[in-house]
């Protein structure tokens, strides 16, 4: 079946099986391999992108019943971002260039919320939805608003301050860990 | 912070600094290429027939319903491939001389021995004719008994592999002094004797493995891309198992999405994908479903563990004596056997103990092969003597940090050579519990917990202890000799300075979310005096970095990193031997400062790294007898483990009313010798301690008696999210490693190693009133609301 949707800001069209998942359209068809699959029950949110500004786990949706919406994936987060994040990236960071980062990608960098980075498109863009619906979020509602993204690798701790620090709600006396 | 920490956060780019990550940029963009990332025009999609039974004879296997599904082009059982195989598939640590193993082919050809084990091999033009076509090939098999219960198996009532005669593989021995271990006991005023079981785990890395093997036509060379921690070592493995020469493969593991040792491995599907691409001669790929990973990728833990302390009327210990029942799975796979092997030297934990004694027998059942995972054996043996001297200390009297105090090896003491015949190179133990005690206010703690005891609340408060010291660091070559370990353990690395002032550093390590792009450079920045931005770090293909011993076993720094940080010193070497011939003085007069040579004394006659490469590059004026090129090559052996340590504690509330266990607090204090990088350092315990912490409180393989695994899914295989995990409070003390000229330890593991007992210690000291003094792991709500229940009932 022939469907059309927006991804990241640009119209594009597809024809594809009624049983296509979304996440195989972005990954396997319009090339956006940024979006991993983790897991085959929805459970882990390695897919997550939003479909019209809210998150969704794009294993569980049929490309489908993505026409005629916007989606966005992790490679057009950046271009949401208000204004361009190129805060510090330069001193801040190594020598991967960070200039072009959403402010939720910068403070992941900048927290140390990502190790092995495979869990991380779909836990960025999972806390671009949290502080879109609660934008000054306490630790528990970050950690409650998290708990459909896991991560192997961080324990999580770093993954809540990157959240609070993108949303200004990091304590002060916590911006350098102890 | 301690005394010891002096000059260690010293706001450099270099050592010691918390560097951001280089590696973060591609990550966080979605620029990174995991194996199903990558685009393969042409590639065949491979999807596996697996066993739904855990032991079963195969018998007629019917394709042509799958061969009818559009897009299917293949389907190979496994006497199809027989002739592909040079070699069953690789085991590289035969314990023992007289170890028992059978033959493991990659597709099963007449008995199918766990669930999952693969019977025939689907190739498809698209994944999603791929398994379509899984779905549709018809196996007729015969079920036989299944083999569970490892006492069972020990048995030999139903023998898995008829050919070997029994299910016991080896008996793997360590009795330095065994009259002694007998007198101790005998003389002991204590003893105590537990036996714990250590469920299996599912290593559950977020990326599940994948696989392309492309084929060069006309040449012959043939490019594997796989999801490994280990790219140098699948490399040797293809060749000795497919026959392909070695000049003609070349492996790349690309981005991997974690491992935590489930990628330590050759696996089946790996070599599958080789034989096909060489057979039919077009790419071919595979990637892992999630339910797939949880019965195809090797799981950990596995074993039942039975410790007896002696100790004398004080609680000093006076030997430890352990014997364990360790689960093979159905097959070796690469490091199967040794597991055990790395937690034997362990039991004796931080103790000083005169006396010691470790028996382990390893018995295959019907059940996916065990291997490394997170720790591999020393959570094991940690978990072991963590709870056992908790038994200990109700058995003397004594509170949790008392007992260990009266036992804990004398900081004046290394290096220590223990009983078990291990050298630990140094440590300092006491300082990290205070710590630890005060980061929890332990005493304010006690308090509210005899506060509710009093008061009769049914919210049970739980203050957990437990010390750790693992061997890492993988390995002195020599050790892994004596131990039958086939290969060695050292590891390469090359530092150039390119003309052009790049700093080029080739490692054979092979990251999986360690940073060690960033770590490599600050070691490098620091020996050199150049910006950390001015080095790239190359890795994990073997085009590009032919030598190495790859990543695990907490061996990256201690082992890899110190070979960079000494390939970096002879690049400094040969630079001052350019520069004092250049600049017309003696060697000794030169300095390096802000990443230039400069005469002592005279700092207008200098000459910058990139100045000093350059004239190695044109090699116009170099010293008589001086290979051109600024380049320093380093194969570092260690001579001995490093040997990281540290305490945690757990606070947990139990809910009397629900079984319900909540993590409080958990403070942990940790000395891995000096840090690199404190932010990475962290990052690696936070991580650590949430994995260990889930074995401890949600996480079991679950198998039925039939041999099926229960809770293949993330649905029911219960991975902790952000939801169940607390904030996570770090100090840490550095006590430098003598081992190494850097002075680090590994840190990968150690979180892992020592959350479990925390844990489980903290849930037996909030239900120590009601008599409960084990409680089974995971300590899941229902089976501490039984235990309640039950205990409960006793009293009444």
């Amino acid at each position: 079946m022939k469907i059309t949707l927006s991804v990241n800001g640009e119209e594009r069209s597809a024809d594809v099986e009624p049983r296509r998942l979304l996440v195989h359209l972005l990954r396997d068809d319009l090339g956006l391999t940024g979006t991993n699959v983790g897991c085959d029950t929805s459970s882990c949110g390695a897919c997550t992108v939003l479909m019209d500004g809210e998150s969704v786990k794009s294993c569980t949706v049929l490309a489908a019943q993505a026409d005629g919406h916007e989606v966005t994936t992790i490679e057009g987060l950046a271009a949401l971002a208000p204004a361009r994040a190129a805060v510090g990236a330069g001193e801040a960071s190594g020598d991967g260039d960070a200039s072009a980062l959403h402010p939720m990608q910068q403070a992941f960098h900048e927290q140390h919320g990502l190790q092995c980075g495979f869990c991380t498109p779909g836990m960025v863009m999972a806390a671009v939805s949290l502080l879109a619906e609660n934008p000054h979020p306490t630790e528990a509602e970050v950690r409650l608003g998290l708990e459909g993204n896991l991560c192997r690798c961080t324990g999580y701790h770093n993954i809540v301050r990157s959240v609070l620090a993108a949303a200004g709600e990091l304590p002060k006396s916590e911006e350098v860990p102890a | 912070m301690t005394a010891t920490d002096v000059g260690q956060e010293k706001a450099t780019r270099g050592m010691g600094a918390r560097l951001l990550r280089k590696e973060d940029a591609r990550l966080l963009t979605g620029e990174a290429q995991y194996v199903d990332d990558l685009h393969i025009p042409g590639a065949l999609w491979m999807g596996m027939v697996r066993s739904p039974f855990a032991h079963a004879r195969i018998g007629n296997i019917d394709a042509s319903a799958a061969l009818a599904v559009p897009g299917v082009r293949h389907v190979f059982t496994g006497a199809d491939l027989r002739d592909s195989w040079a070699a069953a598939m690789p085991c590289a640590w035969p314990v023992t001389e007289d170890m028992k193993a059978p033959d493991h082919w990659p597709v099963a050809v007449d008995k199918a021995c766990y669930v999952g084990d693969i019977v025939a091999v689907v190739v498809a033009d698209s994944r999603y004719a791929a398994v379509d076509g899984v779905d549709a090939v018809e196996v007729d098999y015969d079920p036989l008994e299944a083999v569970v219960d490892l006492e069972d198996a020990a048995s030999d009532r139903v023998v898995v592999h008829e050919g070997l005669g029994t299910n016991r593989s080896y008996t793997w021995s360590l009795v330095p002094d065994p009259d002694a271990v007998d007198r101790a006991f005998a003389d002991a005023a204590h003893v105590v004797r537990e036996r714990y079981l250590q469920q299996r785990l599912i290593p559950v890395a977020m990326e599940p493995r994948g696989v392309a093997a492309v084929p060069g036509v006309y040449g012959g060379d043939l490019t594997v891309y796989s999801a490994t921690q280990i790219p140098h070592i699948l490399k040797v493995m293809i060749t000795a198992t497919c026959g392909v020469p070695e000049s003609k493969v070349r492996v790349i593991a690309p981005s991997v999405g974690g491992a935590f040792g489930s990628k330590l491995n050759v696996y089946a599907e790996e070599l599958i994908a080789v034989a096909l691409a060489r057979r039919l001669g077009v790419p071919t790929r595979w990637t892992e479903g999630r339910s797939e990973n949880a019965v195809a990728t090797i799981q950990g833990r596995g074993q039942v563990q039975d410790i007896e302390l002696a100790a004398d009327a004080e609680g000093k210990i006076t030997a430890v004596r352990v014997k364990l029942l360790a689960d093979m799975g159905a097959y070796m796979q690469l490091v199967t056997p040794g597991i055990p092997l790395l937690g034997a030297f362990l039991y004796g934990g931080v103790y000083d103990i005169p006396a010691y004694s470790f028996e382990c027998t390893g018995v295959f059942t019907t059940k996916t092969p065990t291997d490394a995972y997170r720790g591999a054996g020393r959570p094991e043996a940690t978990y072991a003597i963590e709870r056992a001297i908790e038994a200990l200390a109700g058995e003397v009297g004594v509170d949790s940090a008392e007992i260990r105090r009266r036992n804990y090896i004398p900081s004046d003491r290394f290096p220590y050579d223990a009983s078990s015949g291990l050298t630990f190179d140094s440590g300092n133990y006491e300082p990290t519990l205070d710590r630890a005690l005060e980061l929890v206010d332990h005493d304010g703690r006690r308090a509210e917990q005899r506060r509710r005891r009093e008061a009769g609340d049914t919210k049970h408060l739980g203050i957990g202890i437990a010390t750790y010291v693992e061997m890492c660091g993988l390995a002195p070559s020599r050790v892994l000799a004596s131990l039958n370990y086939a290969a060695g353990g050292w590891e390469a690395a090359t530092v150039r300075v390119l003309p052009t002032g790049t700093v080029q550093v080739v490692s054979g390590t092979t990251p999986h979310g360690q940073g060690h792009e960033t770590c490599w450079s600050q070691i490098v920045a620091e020996k050199l005096g150049v910006d950390p931005d001015s080095v790239e770090v190359l890795h994990s293909d073997t085009a590009i970095s032919p030598v190495g011993m790859d990543s695990y076993g907490s061996r990256s720094l201690p082992v890899g990193g110190v070979a960079v940080g000494m390939a970096a010193d002879r690049v400094l070497d040969k630079a001052r031997k350019i520069a004092a011939h250049q600049l017309e003085c003696a060697e000794d007069d030169l300095e390096l400062v802000d990443g230039e040579l400069r005469v002592k004394g005279t700092p207008t006659k200098a000459m910058t790294l990139q100045g000093i490469a350059f004239e190695a590059f044109s090699a116009h004026d170099l010293p008589d007898g001086m290979e051109p090129n600024l380049a320093g090559e380093v194969v570092f052996d260690p001579p001995n483990f490093v040997f990281p340590f540290g305490t945690h504690v757990a606070v947990v509330e139990v809910d009397e009313e629900t079984g319900g266990v909540e993590l409080v607090d958990y403070a942990a204090v940790d000395d891995c010798g000096v840090q690199v990088n404190p932010m990475i350092v962290e990052g690696q315990l936070h991580g650590g301690i949430v994995q260990g912490a889930a074995q401890a409180l949600w996480e079991e393989a679950v198998y039925d008696e039939d041999g099926l695994l229960r809770n293949p899914t993330l649905t029911d295989y219960c991975v902790p999210s952000a939801a169940e995990v607390p904030n996570i409070r770090l100090d840490h003390t550095v006590t430098p490693s003598p081992t190494n000229p850097l002075g680090v330890k590994g840190i990968g593991e150690a979180g892992t190693i020592v959350s479990t007992p925390t844990v489980v210690n903290a849930i037996v000291d909030a239900l120590a009133p009601l008599g409960i003094t084990d409680i089974a792991m995971p300590a899941a709500p229902e089976r501490v609301w039984a235990a309640i229940r039950e205990a409960r009932e006793g009293q009444s």
